[in-house]
């Protein structure tokens, strides 16, 4: 005594499914092989199904007028005999035998593809580590790589989250110290974004140094008065992006980005600011930067970081950004090489001020404020002179600053 | 016409009625196979039995030549093919002496039995038939062919090509065109403008003839004289023998789509095998008792032939890239 | 040795092979009595072994397919001749549900070992059909074997083996090579495989495959060229299945590929190789594969301004060969 389950059968060539009709037998009753069980209809067809061994019919799995896919349990049977067979069709394993693949050796053998972007990135492959098998060196390899001698600034974990520097990481095998922690959706979109910017847009790199002692001397005059009539600091930072969306009144072209083989030219002009969490980064968008008084900004730039720590950031306050000023300063930094943050077409690092000893105009010596700025720019939409023209119209107006510049 | 015409023994006609039970019982069980699911397709000859087995009768099997078609169970069983030969074919089995489990159930061949196999796209074995004839014509080897096909393969332009080239070339050899009245749900009225398929062979210069398929007599006389004639230098010979197609055209089809009930009905009461069984108790050749006999006993073969082919392996799946060219 | 045409060739290989094997026929339109063949290719062979081995086919090329089919069946190597490689569309389901599936669908119980001879080709003023390069419609067909000589020795040397291999093999004759080429070639028995290509002149700087019409050119250039460049000439001959091996190490030893055909470039066999080659050697080219091909027109016109514009000509493959060996 075995049990056997009938299922549906296939009904004809490219029929799914079949309605049982009629069933002829009822629990109990006894069947030989062959006997008619049930009447089936199918697109192609309206036939009866035999049984498929000797046996009692134990349960009716589906109702009459049920539809059912090709292959569905529709009666439950005990044979007679020793073991019954399932009337279904075994599935054979296949085994596909790999075609002759084309095999090289992994070193010393570059695709064309390869050899191309190597060349026009001036890639000396044998610093590249390939992912491909046996270590070929794949294309992606090449569109990666990042040589050593790349400006990377090493700071906290906190910090280097809001600095926009990617280093290439050569695997290096696990010690039990380490920790593994799965990058989190908001760290992968900042990886894509970095990578298609990397990819995508041919980076130049630019710095000019700017004497801020004006700058300072105000902001330090004013900043207990501006804190006990605002909710907010007065810090150095609203003057840059002052300074910075002034100027971009002047050098539109500054304020655009390469869509599409199309270079759009922005009219309003928004700078994205960064702001960094423990773990993350955020670009908010200040609109209009260029309508608002330098407290405007720093009101501004207040609210949005207070967004950011509160996890209110509303869409549209990361939307339309034009171009991107950093405040790379604000953790130290003399000198940074940004990634422009896609798909504008400049980000401009605001380094640390710090005091020099400078010779001035008259030939005496004095203590003065000096910080860097740092562009990078895209190369397709921007070339060196219009990059100098807009800094140093930056410069001219950070200079400017005296203790008459009005912030309101 | 009465069996006895037939000028067949009394032996010889219980043996033919044997074969025309067995292709009967047979093809039920591939039916039953199917509907189980242990078989993907049947196309079936049922309603022409009588008329196949009296066709291959009249043929000397251990020398002629047969190129049929998917209907011929009966024909190729009778120039040897055994159930469990045909079972193989429907399940897939490496045995299988048509394909070895390559080609669709129910395409007939075998080696052992000079039966050629032939393809779907229908009546290519007509030109292919006439090559094997004119290599009998060429060496003398007073063998003679015998090719099949429906009568909607009269449409195709090799249907036109083979008569023509037999005409030419006075081939040794017969070809029938079962007529079963559809070609799947396509009627004769439909497929040509005749009433009369062979009188087509006046137009090649060879021999015509319609026969009644389920008349066992009239069939084998038929083929005799077509077969006497070809082994005799006479040429060739068009036969259309009328049959029945009691199922529907495969069993991808249900033939009650466009075929109404009373003419289903008629033909059923006109079934070529109960017509020779009534002829065979009418002549006093068998008895009922000894029909009973015949059918347990075949009934008993057949469901012996399932079994045996059902224990047959497949075809090894390294088999795929076999016999594709000459093998060194 | 003895000087022959490539007709001539052709011609001595049926006959030496007739002679051989009593079981070889041959038949097709116009092939058999006095005139035999509308190019002569078999003229004097009914006369030698009578018209029941040589014989006139009814104008009908399924039927010729399927008769020789049946006659293969039987164990004769027949020979089917198609008046041109145009007329050959009427035999294309013999040719490709009986001929060339006989020995897999019967898992090599029954066999079709035949041979089917064609004319193709153009330059001949012979407008659409009578012009065409079909060999693409059948290149992909496995347990069929296409071949075309392209010089007067493998004329008869490959048609011998054709008519002795017990594969069907679909046998391509350049309709303007026939009386263009004579060459010495042996009075004896001999025969050339039907699944080789052949290296004909070995070069160093850039590999030419083409056969037919187009290797007439390729040899001419690779002579004028010769103090400039070195240059690996190759035959393809077998059009399917290709000699892989001999394709791939010809094209790795220059790392430059010219390929042609007079067929129109899409879906040609060249294409064919193209690809084999895009897929087994892209480590070993030194430049992008290059095929010169006919236009992808949908034949060759008759005009003769048309006729020249469609083929590709002696100064096309000079040039070509230049370029890819400068580049």
């Amino acid at each position: 005594m075995s049990e056997l389950i009938i299922k549906m059968p296939p009904l004809g060539e490219s029929v799914t499914e079949a309605t049982v009709s009629q069933w002829m037998v009822k629990p109990g009753d006894h069947v030989k092989k062959y006997d008619p069980i049930l009447e089936a209809i199918s697109d192609k067809v309206v036939t009866e199904i035999p049984s498929n061994d000797d046996g009692v019919i134990e349960e009716l799995l589906v109702n009459e007028n049920d539809v059912v896919p090709i292959g569905t349990d529709i009666l439950k049977m005990t044979t007679e005999g020793a073991v019954g067979s399932v009337p279904v069709a075994k599935v054979e394993t296949r085994t596909t035998e790999s075609q002759n693949s084309p095999s090289f050796k992994a070193t010393g053998r570059f695709s064309p593809a390869v050899l191309k972007v190597a060349g026009e990135r001036n890639i000396d492959l044998s610093s590249v580590s390939g992912t491909g098998k046996d270590g070929r060196i794949t294309r992606k390899d090449v569109l990666n790589y990042q040589p050593k001698e790349t400006p990377i600034i090493s700071s906290q974990p906190a910090q280097l989250a809001s600095e926009p520097v990617i280093r290439s990481t050569p695997v290096l095998e696990l010690n039990n110290n380490d920790a593994v922690t799965k990058a989190g959706p908001v760290r992968k979109m900042i990886a894509q974004n970095m990578l298609k910017s990397i990819h995508e847009i041919p980076q130049a790199w630019t710095m000019i140094e700017v004497d801020v002692t004006g700058l300072v001397k105000l902001r330090n005059s004013l900043k207990n008065e501006f804190k006990e009539q605002n909710e907010f600091k007065l810090s150095y930072f609203p003057f840059f992006v002052k300074a910075v969306s002034s100027a971009l009144r002047n050098n539109p072209k500054l304020n655009s980005s390469w869509q599409n083989d199309e270079i759009i030219q922005h009219k309003d002009i928004n700078i994205s600011i960064a702001v960094a969490t423990d773990d993350a980064l955020f670009v908010p968008v200040i609109k209009h930067a260029d309508r608002l008084s330098i407290t405007g900004i720093a009101a501004e730039v207040s609210r949005l970081a207070n967004c950011v720590k509160t996890n209110t950031l509303k869409g549209s306050d990361n939307e339309g950004g034009t171009i991107t000023v950093n405040n790379t300063g604000s953790f130290g930094s003399i000198e940074s090489m940004g990634i422009i943050n896609y798909p504008q077409a400049a980000i401009l690092q605001v380094e640390s001020i710090r005091k020099e000893l400078s010779v001035l105009d008259d030939d005496t010596f004095g203590i003065r404020n000096k910080v860097n700025l740092c562009l990078t720019l895209d190369h397709r939409i921007l070339d060196g002179l219009a990059a100098g023209k807009f800094l140093n119209e930056v410069k001219a107006n950070l200079e400017a600053i005296d203790q008459n510049t009005n912030i309101y | 016409m009465k069996l006895k015409d037939s000028q067949l023994t009394k032996d010889e006609l219980i043996q033919a009625y044997r074969m025309i039970k067995e292709a009967r019982m047979l093809d039920e069980r591939l039916w039953q196979l199917n509907r189980i699911g242990k078989s993907t397709f049947n196309i079936s000859g049922q309603g022409a039995e009588v008329g196949q087995v009296a066709m291959a009768l009249a043929f000397e099997h251990d020398k002629d030549y047969f190129l049929p078609y998917y209907r011929d169970m009966a024909a190729v069983m009778v120039w040897g093919m055994s159930a469990k030969d045909i079972l193989m074919g429907s399940l897939g089995k490496v045995d299988d002496p048509s394909s070895h489990g390559r080609q669709m159930p129910n395409h007939y061949g075998d080696r052992a039995h000079n039966i050629v196999p032939f393809s779907s796209t229908v009546t290519t074995q007509y030109p292919v038939a006439t090559g094997v004839a004119l290599a009998m014509q060429i060496d003398d080897s007073k063998a003679i062919t015998l090719t099949a096909t429906g009568e909607g393969s009269t449409s195709e332009g090799d249907f036109h090509e083979a008569l023509n080239f037999a005409g030419v070339q006075k081939l040794p050899m017969v070809f029938v065109i079962e007529n079963n009245g559809y070609a799947i749900s396509t009627p004769n009225s439909e497929e040509f403008g005749v009433k009369d398929l062979s009188v087509r062979a006046t137009g090649y210069g060879i021999f015509g003839k319609q026969v009644n398929g389920r008349d066992f007599t009239e069939t084998y006389l038929a083929f005799k004289e077509a077969a006497d004639n070809a082994r005799n230098d006479k040429g060739a010979t068009l036969i259309e023998m009328l049959v029945d197609r009691l199922t529907a055209h495969s069993s991808d089809d249900d033939q009650r789509v466009y075929r109404t009930p009373e003419d289903i009905a008629e033909m059923k009461e006109n079934d070529c095998v109960m017509l020779m069984e009534r002829q065979l108790l009418s002549e006093k050749i068998l008895n009922e008792d000894e029909l009973e006999g015949i059918k347990k006993e075949l009934e008993i073969k057949i469901n012996q032939a399932t079994e045996e082919a059902e224990e047959m392996p497949n075809p090894a799946s390294d088999q795929l890239m076999t016999h594709i060219y000459e093998e060194e | 040795m003895s000087e022959k045409s490539y007709l001539e060739a052709l011609n001595l290989a049926i006959t030496e092979e007739m002679r051989r094997d009593e079981g070889v026929m041959i038949f097709g339109e116009d092939v058999g009595g006095v005139k035999g063949g509308v190019f002569g290719v078999t003229k004097g062979l009914a006369e030698e072994f009578g018209d029941q081995r040589v014989f006139n086919s009814p104008l009908g090329e399924s039927e010729i397919a399927g008769l020789a089919v049946g006659l293969g069946v039987m164990g004769h190597h027949a020979i089917a001749e198609f008046q041109f490689a145009d007329y050959i569309l009427p035999a294309v389901n013999q040719i490709m549900s009986e001929a060339t599936k006989m020995r897999y669908k019967s898992a090599g119980d029954w066999i079709s070992p035949i041979v089917m001879r064609t004319p193709y080709g153009g330059g001949v003023r012979g407008g659409f059909y009578h012009s065409q390069s079909t060999e693409k419609i059948f290149a992909g067909q496995p347990g069929l074997r296409i071949v075309t000589p392209s010089t007067v020795y493998d004329a008869k040397g490959m048609l011998k083996s054709a008519i002795r291999s017990e594969d069907p093999v679909l046998f391509y004759e350049h309709k303007k090579l026939y009386r263009s080429i004579k060459d010495d070639i042996p009075d004896v028995d001999y025969t050339v495989p039907l699944d080789k290509a052949n290296v004909i002149e070995h070069g160093d700087d850039v590999t030419v495959i083409a056969y037919g019409m187009m290797l007439q050119f390729v040899l001419n250039a690779a002579e004028e060229l010769k103090d400039d460049f070195s240059i690996e000439v190759v035959d393809l001959r077998s059009l399917y299945p290709i000699d892989k091996d001999t394709v791939l190490e010809a094209i790795r030893k220059t790392g430059k590929v010219l390929l042609v055909t007079e067929d129109a470039k899409e879906g040609s066999v060249m294409n064919n190789v193209s690809a084999i080659i895009a897929e087994e050697a892209l480590f070993d080219l030194d430049a992008p594969i290059k095929i010169l091909a006919g236009p992808d027109s949908p034949s060759m016109p008759y005009a003769k301004s048309l006729e020249d514009a469609f083929l590709v000509n002696q100064a096309d493959v000079t040039k070509s060969i230049r370029e890819l060996a400068e580049f």
